[in-house]
């Protein structure tokens, strides 16, 4: 087992990347998107669903799903962030020219390719946008893979949907369906108010030839794969995001674990085949 | 069948009746439709009529003094308005406003109390079928309870 | 076993044992092994076999653990100490990296230190694969364990007086050392003096023993060896039941018994410490005042800890029923799914060294009474 000189150094995988804080955009009170340029070497390129570790040093590191356009990979990176705790505070506020540390991409994608010839159906719950968005932008960049596609939002109120202007320019084409909808009544709000799963029971779907791509708080994840299973889609055609605690992204710290899989390694992207029995059980 | 009936089979809070159920319910029918901004009922106002929405946004609300007539739900296609005809008061809790042009089917709800007074197992699945849609809207608006949304930033 | 490059196994006694310490250091090796230190047999750097706990041995029950002078002079008749090799391998805190104003990430680099452990259990073996599947096997390996693995001598002991709450037969894990040693010993004092059987496993292995000065062992020497180690399997105080335990945990997630293990355990997070093939771990970051020189770390961690799973203002887990059956299905059931194999090797310490003496192997007895299943008799003797 042993050999009698030092081994050649192992890869720390562990280290991040340097990267920098290139632009910054408010979606809401809370939230800001940024795009980040590599210092010298670029990470790999990313898949829709894939996440990175974002590390603010001296404060913390935290997995970031990737908001970004996969169609453009020069080796920016484009990250939704939400301000709920240190680190993630600290990346809201970071301004331009920021050093940050990237590692990644890590996680399994939403693989949109195994969905053509089929309808789409996204439904986003709150800042559940974010890790959709590239499923959206590759969509649209290859549209006539797809026969219908339909974009189902949530949000508490109107103020805090994300990616405002890009909603309202999906909105307005042809071959995208866009609902929106407000879980707390809102003035001005001529829009529809209810929960996420109330548009998407309403949606007429074919259960032989839709997949469903499914981002939000767990519980709304369920409700909303309940309404697509009572409509005959099969677990197997829905796909969830999943979160759980991550330090270090890469399947050997051991937190991120759900069961028998780890979020990190095995997700976060997974099939309601095996997420759907998983989410049913308490403190797992 | 009717296009009438047609369109009520096509429903999935009247999945459960039958042919001859449908054929009663649809005796109490009629296409309606309302123009954006038209009003259907304001609340308070005695419950008469129920509409299974076909197509277009229907608004449930109130008025609530200082903050004028807030929307708390709104409808669309598939979904039945009105069930406050069913039960005592007989009053109409929320304010109904179409948002867009809305078609629907108007049922004569005076019509159905007495279909369903005279043929109790009609009565019953009836009643069934709105309850479930009644469940369906409890259970997303105790979604909606949960403020599924809220930042976890100073919560407790 | 016998080992490439090698006829047979050797002989050799306890000045062979002095002299093995001393080619390991020679070659560089800081030897790592068993010795006496606040009342416990733990392991340390040695500079010398005289440092070994000769004649020294334990007594060990649920939550109990207790040094007790022998008869003899055995160095290696002990087990479920509170350490394990897992401190050496994958250390309970390590550097990172650290940033300084220029944005730059340095790794912490410092050279993989060459150990030698001396006194291997077979369960302990074991554990030293598993975390070798867990922390290098993946596409993403911990370089700081790889490289410490590169280095590594191993001289594993094959058991010949299983412990209080030791399990390794029924995980098939010892008393035999398995596969993975360079050298394997086992002790043996009788009419013939304090003598040792080598066993090489490597062709490492075989250069440090040439340097040890032995004699072929006879093949009554081996038989004898070999007996006591097969004797001592049969001599188990306690038993993993013979069930498919992945399965029974799966159906097992809404049990009662989870509450029930939840009213005694303090969550206190020993077993997880104790366990030699734990390996969770959480960061840290650190910045001096200014701001301009930042370090992260990483240090063990335990799911028992209340925000192990925190996530989004919570932690997923929080009762300690849900902590406890963390811990326990990861252990023996979804850590098949993850690694391809048990992560327990029955070395009884997570039994030993829990305050309030819950033992694994008999929680794993109850699951499977309260799903029905039909497992081995409970073979265990009374400790207490």
């Amino acid at each position: 087992m042993a050999s009698a000189e030092s081994a050649s150094p192992v890869a720390e995988p562990m280290l991040p990347v340097p990267y920098l804080v290139a632009a910054r955009t408010t979606e809401t009170h809370d939230c800001v998107t940024v795009g980040l340029e590599p210092a010298r070497d670029p990470l790999p390129p990313f898949q829709p669903g894939q996440f990175t570790m974002l590390a603010v040093p001296g404060v913390g590191e935290v997995a970031i799903s990737i908001s970004g356009n996969p169609a453009t990979q020069d080796g920016t990176l484009t990250h939704t962030v939400r301000a709920v705790g240190a680190v993630s505070t600290a990346l809201h506020n970071a301004q331009l020219g920021t050093p940050l540390g990237v590692r990644g991409p890590f996680g399994t994608t939403w693989d949109l390719p195994s969905a053509t010839g089929r309808d789409l159906v996204i439904v986003a719950g709150g800042v559940g946008l974010a890790p959709l968005r590239p499923v959206v932008l590759g969509a649209l960049a290859d549209r006539r893979s797809y026969r219908s596609v339909c974009v189902i939002a949530g949000a508490r109120t109107p103020a805090e949907f994300l990616f405002h202007g890009e909603l309202a320019a999906w909105s307005r084409r042809a071959d995208i369906e866009v609902e929106l909808t407000i879980d707390q009544p809102a003035a001005g709000w001529d829009g529809q108010v209810g929960f996420v799963t109330e548009p998407l029971a309403r949606l007429p779907v074919d259960p032989a030839r839709t997949t469903a791509f499914l981002c939000g708080p767990e519980p709304m994840l369920r409700f909303a794969a309940q309404v697509l299973l009572r409509k005959g889609i099969p677990a197997g055609d829905i796909r969830v995001s999943l979160e759980r605690n991550m330090q270090c992204g890469i399947g050997l710290c051991g937190h991120c674990q759900f069961g028998p899989i780890l979020v990190c390694r095995d997700g976060p992207v997974v099939s309601y085949t095996l997420a759907g029995p998983l989410l049913t059980i308490r403190e797992l | 069948m009717t296009e009438r009936t047609a369109q009520l089979t096509g429903s999935a809070i009247f999945a459960s009746l039958s042919a001859e159920e449908l054929e009663l319910v649809s005796s109490a029918a009629r296409p309606v439709r309302f123009g954006a901004g038209e009003r259907l009922f304001l609340e308070g106002s005695p419950a008469r009529g129920c509409w299974l929405i076909h197509d277009g946004c229907v608004a449930l609300d109130l008025l609530v003094p200082g903050r004028g007539q807030v929307v708390v739900q709104t409808l669309g296609r598939g979904d039945v308005l009105g069930w406050s005809w069913l039960l005592p008061p007989y009053q109409w809790h929320f304010g109904a406003v179409a948002l867009r042009p809305t078609t629907a089917t108007e049922l004569d709800t005076e019509l159905l109390r007495t279909l369903a007074d005279q043929d109790p197992r009609f009565g019953y699945t009836l009643a069934l079928s709105l309850f479930q849609a009644c469940v369906q809207r409890l259970q997303a608006t105790r979604a909606r309870l949960l403020d599924l949304y809220r930042s976890p930033h100073g919560q407790r | 076993m016998t080992g490439p490059g090698n006829a047979g196994p050797a002989v050799f006694g306890l000045d062979g044992l002095d002299r093995l310490v001393t080619v390991l250091a020679g070659h560089g090796y800081r030897v790592i092994g068993p010795t006496v230190r606040d009342s416990a047999i733990v392991l340390d750097e040695l500079d010398s076999a005289a440092q070994l706990p000769a004649g020294v041995g334990v007594e060990t029950g649920p939550g109990y653990y207790r040094l007790r002078p022998r008869q003899d002079h055995a160095m290696f008749a002990h087990s479920a100490g509170p350490g394990s090799w897992k401190q050496f391998l994958h250390p309970p805190r390590r550097q990172l990296w650290s940033a300084g104003p220029d944005g730059e990430f340095r790794p912490a680099t410092s050279a993989s230190p060459r150990y030698a452990f001396l006194g291997v259990r077979g369960c302990d073996l074991a554990a030293t694969g598993i975390l070798g599947r867990v922390l290098g096997g993946g596409p993403q390996r911990d370089g700081s364990f790889e490289g410490i693995r590169q280095n590594l001598f191993i001289i594993a002991v094959n058991c010949t007086e299983p412990g209080g709450v030791c399990f390794c037969a029924s995980m098939g894990t010892g008393p035999g050392a398995g596969p993975g040693y360079d050298l394997a010993l086992t002790e043996r004092i009788d009419d013939s003096g304090h003598w040792f059987l080598a066993e090489t496993g490597t062709p490492e292995g075989a250069r440090i023993l040439a340097d040890v000065p032995h004699r072929d062992a006879s093949a009554a020497d081996a038989q004898a060896a070999r007996a006591d180690v097969s004797d001592a399997a049969q001599r188990m105080g306690r038993e993993m039941p013979s069930v498919d335990l992945p399965a029974l945990i799966r159906d097992s997630r809404e049990s009662p018994h989870w509450a029930d293990v939840a009213s005694r355990c303090l969550a206190c997070a020993n077993c997880t410490m104790v366990c030699p093939t734990c390996f969770c771990t959480t960061t840290e970051d650190v910045s001096d005042l200014t701001g301009d020189h930042a370090e992260r770390w990483q240090r063990w961690a335990s799911c028992f800890e209340l925000d192990f799973s925190y996530i989004h203002g919570g932690s997923v887990r929080q009762s300690g029923a849900s902590r406890y059956r963390q811990w326990f299905s990861h252990k023996l059931g979804t850590w098949h799914d993850q690694f391809g194999g048990s992560g327990c090797v029955g070395c009884g310490r997570c039994i030993a060294w829990c305050p309030v003496g819950i033992d694994i192997t008999a929680e794993a007895s109850r699951l499977a009474d309260l799903a029905g299943l039909a497992g081995e008799p409970d073979t265990r003797r009374e400790d207490d």
